[in-house]
């Protein structure tokens, strides 16, 4: 399953309304932490999993960015029935990303 | 899973040793816990690793060591190394997921940014206080923050932010910055930068998100608020030796005591990069000892045979 971008028009629809829980990353382009990222969701991705993962570019949707009060990225979110639990900040492995999924069910 | 050479943390030490070590004809692993570079990785603009007429990005120059090193055969798994047990014979790496076992293992962990140890500095992180103005700096655009520390990581801190924030105090326990004097000008100079000398931070101030820091004069212990939304923390690095506490001998400044030849007290378990005790912490010297290491780690595995 392709990594979706999200902004204002489609978060509603790709998070909030979506069936599957979403992993959303919110992240920027001159966020080097973030670039780190990517490659780490990018493989979890391609390993499949469970839930669906959106990453919003906080420069493109600084709206949503600031509804949910993100002010350090990369930051994720882990939507079940538009609701979310607290954000995890620059985790510093996969393994953590994937533990952390997993405290959310 | 068994390799000549395991090599935890996947930065340019790690990865140069991976690359030399997979060249001598071992098999190489290198555990990396996120993605390949480290530190560097997060670094824009390399300006002082050789070879590149223009600078470098750190995230690019992380991919190509680290394709440099599979060409040559070495291999990555992203893993968290969450226990090693060096002494033992073969040697112990465990992972969350698995555990390997290797003839020599290098150490390449690196270093994290020191924190204040502040009981709320924790709870704060990502809501005031931020250890990587590169990183978080355009969500500071237009306030008022304070970057504490004064060697060049701060002065660099400072001057990124001094073209975004509206104002910029540099905090520092002394009363000029430890930073190259090549910083000094274009700090002056930004206009909206005020040093605060003699000053540490003793505390936290927020409500849902951090709104100033309180000030300990160091001379006189007078203490003062200075409200602030963002607090950029540069007080130095921190070698990460907690893997490894109580197997190696570290140095008392908490570094893996290893000198140039990279061998820590333990046969087989070598040190590289900004972990070990070293004069200069930099991609090129972290490099150098990649090298080294490998070919210690060769030596060491061939006397095994």
């Amino acid at each position: 399953m392709a990594i979706i971008q999200a902004d204002n028009n489609n978060f509603k629809a790709e998070v909030l309304d979506s069936a599957q829980p979403v992993l959303v990353d919110f992240w920027a382009p001159w966020c080097g932490y973030c670039r780190r990222l990517a490659p780490v969701l990018d493989r979890m991705d391609a390993a499949g999993t469970a839930y669906k993962i959106v990453k919003v570019n906080v420069d493109d949707a600084p709206a949503l960015a600031e509804r949910y009060g993100v002010d350090t990225i990369p930051a994720l979110f882990y939507f079940r029935e538009g609701r979310h639990g607290d954000a995890l900040i620059a985790p510093g492995s996969q393994d953590a990303i994937e533990e952390w999924v997993a405290a959310q069910r | 899973m068994e390799y000549d050479v395991i090599i935890v943390g996947g930065g340019p030490g790690g990865y140069t040793a991976a690359l030399y070590a997979a060249r001598a004809g071992l098999s190489a692993l290198v555990l990396e816990m996120l993605g390949p570079g480290g530190q560097m990785a997060t670094t824009n603009n390399i300006e002082n690793y050789p070879g590149f007429d223009e600078p470098v990005d750190g995230f690019d120059l992380a991919q190509k060591m680290q394709n440099g090193a599979h060409r040559a055969g070495a291999r990555t798994a992203y893993e968290e190394v969450t226990g090693l047990e060096l002494a033992a014979s073969p040697k112990l790496v465990h992972t969350r997921k698995n555990t390997y076992r290797a003839k020599a293992v290098i150490l390449a962990m690196g270093a994290s940014p020191r924190q204040l140890g502040l009981p709320e500095e924790d709870a704060l992180r990502g809501r005031g206080v931020t250890y990587c103005a590169t990183c978080d700096g355009m969500m500071y655009r237009g306030k008022v923050v304070a970057v504490n520390g004064g060697g060049n990581s701060a002065a660099e801190d400072a001057l990124v932010l001094a073209k975004i924030c509206e104002k910029v105090y540099i905090i520092h326990r002394r009363d000029t910055l430890r930073a190259d004097r090549a910083y000094l000008a274009p700090l002056e100079k930004a206009g909206n930068v005020e040093f605060v000398w003699n000053s540490r931070v003793a505390g936290l101030e927020y409500g849902d998100k951090l709104t100033g820091v309180t000030l300990e004069d160091v001379k006189t212990g007078q203490r003062r608020s200075l409200p602030v939304e963002g607090l950029f923390i540069a007080i130095g690095r921190k070698p990460e030796t907690a893997l490894v506490e109580g197997q190696v001998a570290l140095t008392p400044g908490g570094y893996v005591d290893a000198g140039e030849d990279t061998r820590t007290s333990l046969p087989g378990v070598f040190a590289v990069g900004d972990i070990r005790e070293k004069p200069l912490r930099q991609i090129v010297t972290a490099a150098a000892d990649g090298a080294v290491a490998a070919k210690m780690a060769q030596e060491y595995v061939a006397g095994m045979a």
